[in-house]
C-alpha cells in the first residue's frame, strides 16, 4: 500500500551535530498528523529533506510512494509546503506571485482555484497589492495559498500559526480541515499544542533527532491518564532526557 | 515545459520591473564613457586604419555593457532570493536543475543583449559605426551574455551575503572588463601585458564582437570564437554540476 508519506532510516549529520538519527515515520493518505518536538529536534530538518531542500545522509523518504531524491519531480507535484521563515518575492504582488507559482509547477489557467484560495484565506481584497506592502500575517496567508496552489494531495505546515492573530488561526484551520476533508493528507508542525490536539489524529514526537513517541492522540492521552497534549509532552520529554 | 517558461518570464519581469536601474542606468554610464573617451581620445590616431576612437570605442564598451549585465542578472537575482529566502519557491517545484540553469541564463542574455542594443543603437546613432559582419557580431553577443549568465550564476550560488557578491562584480568582473582591450587594442601595450590580455576571456568577447562590427580586431575571430565558445561550455557544464549537486542550494 502506498502511504502519503513514508521515511525510512534517516540520517542527517551537520558537522558535529547529528540532526536526525535514523528516522522512521509513515502517514497514510487523508490523516491529519502532527511532528510534535522542541525547537532544535529535527522536525524542519526532517521537512526541508521531504521537500527537497536538503539532502539525507541516509535513507529513503516518498511522497505518495515517490521517492524524494530519485523521483523528485513527481514527489514535488504531490507535496505543498509551507515554510516556517515568512519569506517573500519583494518584486511580486499577490496575484502574480500565485500565478507564478502554478507556472512552475507547469499548470495553465489556474485562475479559478486562484481565486477560491484568495477567497478562502481573506485575501482578495490583497489580490494586486505588492506583497512588501502585506503585514505579517497576510504575507503568511500567501505562503499557504502559495503552497496549495497546485493543489498537492500532501500538505505539510511548518508552524504556520506562529506569531498569528487569532483571526488568521481560525481562517486557516478551517480552510485546512475542509481540505482535509476533501481526502488532503496534512502533516503539522506546532509549538501550540492544543491546536494539535484538537486538529490531529496522530502525534509523532521528536527529541533531539529521534522519533521518541508515535501513537494516536487519544492513546497518548489514555497512556497518561491526561486531558492535556501538553502535559503528556512534558511528560515524555523529561522520561526521554531520563534515558528511558 | 511551461515551468521552464514561467521561471524565464520571472527572471525577465524581474529586472523590468526596475528597468530604470537594470537598463537606463547601465545605458547612461555607458554613454558617459562614450562622450568622455571620444572627446579626449579624438586626435588619437586611427585605432585600425579609417576607424576613428570613437568606432572603435563603441563595440568594447558595448560588450562591456553586455557582460556586466547579464552577469548582474543572474547572479544578483540568485543572491537576492537566497537573502530573502524566497529561493525556496523555485526549490520546491518540480523543475530540474537544468531549467533553472536555462532560466537564469536566457533572462541573463535578454537583459545583456537588451541593454548591449540600447547602447550601440545610441553609440550608432552620433557616430559612423559599421555592422560589417552581422552573423559575428550576433555570435559573440550571445556567447558572451550566455557565458557571462552561467557566470552570474556561479557567483549568485556561491555569495551568501550582498558583500561578496559586490566583491565578485569589483574585484572580478570590472578589471576583467576593463583590463580587456575594451578602450584600447592590445598592440598599444608594452609585451608583458599584452601578453597577459590574452588569459583575460572578455578580451576576446570584446575583440571577436568588435571584428563583427568593424571588420577589423587584434586577433583572428576564429581564435576568439573557439575560446570565448570553449569558456561558454565549460563553465555551462560546470554551472550545471554545481546546480545538479544541490551546493548551497539544497542544505
Amino acid at each position: 500500500m502506498t502511504h502519503a508519506i513514508e521515511i525510512r532510516g534517516v540520517e542527517k549529520r551537520f558537522g558535529d551535530l547529528q540532526a536526525l538519527k535514523s528516522v522512521d515515520l509513515t502517514v497514510e493518505k487523508g490523516e491529519f498528523f502532527a511532528l510534535l518536538g522542541p525547537n532544535g529536534a529535527g522536525k524542519t530538518t526532517l521537512i526541508n529533506i521531504l521537500a527537497g531542500l536538503s539532502r539525507p545522509d541516509a535513507g529513503v523518504l516518498k511522497v505518495m510512494g515517490y521517492d524524494v531524491v530519485r523521483d523528485y519531480r513527481a514527489a514535488r507535484r504531490n507535496l505543498g509546503v509551507v515554510p516556517q521563515e515568512l519569506v517573500f518575492d519583494p518584486f511580486l504582488t499577490v496575484r502574480e506571485s500565485l500565478e507564478l507559482q502554478s507556472g512552475y509547477f507547469g499548470i495553465a489557467n489556474n485562475g479559478d482555484w486562484i481565486e477560491d484560495l484568495l477567497s478562502n484565506l481573506q485575501l482578495m481584497d490583497k489580490a494586486d497589492k505588492n506583497m512588501r506592502a502585506l503585514s505579517g500575517g497576510m504575507k503568511r496567508r500567501v505562503l499557504i495559498a502559495q503552497a496549495l496552489v497546485h493543489r498537492p494531495p500532501v500538505i505539510v505546515l511548518d508552524e504556520p500559526t506562529a506569531g498569528v492573530d487569532v483571526e488568521l488561526r481560525k481562517v486557516l484551520w478551517k480552510f485546512i480541515q475542509r481540505l482535509n476533508h476533501e481526502g488532503h493528507t496534512i502533516l503539522l508542525t506546532t509549538h501550540y499544542l492544543e491546536e494539535a490536539q484538537t486538529l490531529c489524529r496522530r502525534v509523532g514526537i521528536l527529541k533531539q533527532g529521534q522519533i521518541v513517541a508515535l501513537d494516536t492522540t487519544e492513546n497518548l492521552l489514555a497512556g497518561r491518564s491526561s486531558q492535556s497534549l501538553e502535559d503528556v509532552f512534558v511528560a515524555i520529554m523529561q522520561d526521554s532526557g531520563a534515558g528511558k | 515545459m511551461r515551468g521552464f517558461r514561467t521561471l524565464l518570464f520571472k527572471e525577465i519581469l524581474r529586472f523590468w520591473k526596475v528597468s530604470f536601474q537594470t537598463v537606463l542606468a547601465p545605458l547612461v554610464s555607458t554613454l558617459l564613457y562614450l562622450l568622455v573617451f571620444s572627446h579626449v581620445m579624438s586626435d588619437h590616431p586611427d585605432v585600425y586604419p579609417g576607424v576613428t576612437y570613437a568606432a572603435f570605442l563603441i563595440p568594447g564598451l558595448t560588450m562591456m555593457a553586455m557582460v556586466q549585465n547579464a552577469f548582474a542578472n543572474s547572479s544578483s537575482s540568485l543572491v537576492q532570493s537566497k537573502v530573502m529566502g524566497n529561493m525556496v519557491f523555485v526549490l520546491l517545484t518540480p523543475l530540474s536543475h537544468a531549467e533553472i540553469f536555462g532560466a537564469y541564463v536566457l533572462a541573463a542574455m535578454v537583459r545583456g543583449l537588451l541593454v548591449g542594443a540600447v547602447v550601440f543603437v545610441t553609440g550608432w546613432v552620433f557616430f559612423d559605426v559599421p555592422i560589417r559582419q552581422p552573423l559575428w557580431t550576433i555570435t559573440f553577443a550571445v556567447l558572451s551574455t550566455a557565458l557571462s549568465g552561467s557566470l552570474g550564476i556561479l557567483a549568485g550560488i556561491w555569495a551568501e551575503k550582498f558583500d561578496q557578491m559586490a566583491a565578485w562584480q569589483n574585484f572580478v568582473i570590472l578589471p576583467l572588463t576593463f583590463l580587456s582591450g575594451a578602450f584600447y587594442s592590445i598592440h598599444t601595450l608594452p609585451p608583458f601585458w599584452a601578453a597577459l590580455s590574452r588569459f583575460n576571456p572578455f578580451f576576446y568577447m570584446i575583440d571577436g564582437f568588435r571584428y563583427g562590427l568593424l571588420g577589423s580586431a587584434d586577433i583572428s575571430p576564429w581564435e576568439s570564437l573557439l575560446i570565448v565558445g570553449g569558456a561558454c561550455l565549460a563553465l555551462s557544464w560546470t554551472t550545471l554540476a554545481v546546480l545538479r549537486s544541490g551546493w548551497r542550494l539544497r542544505n
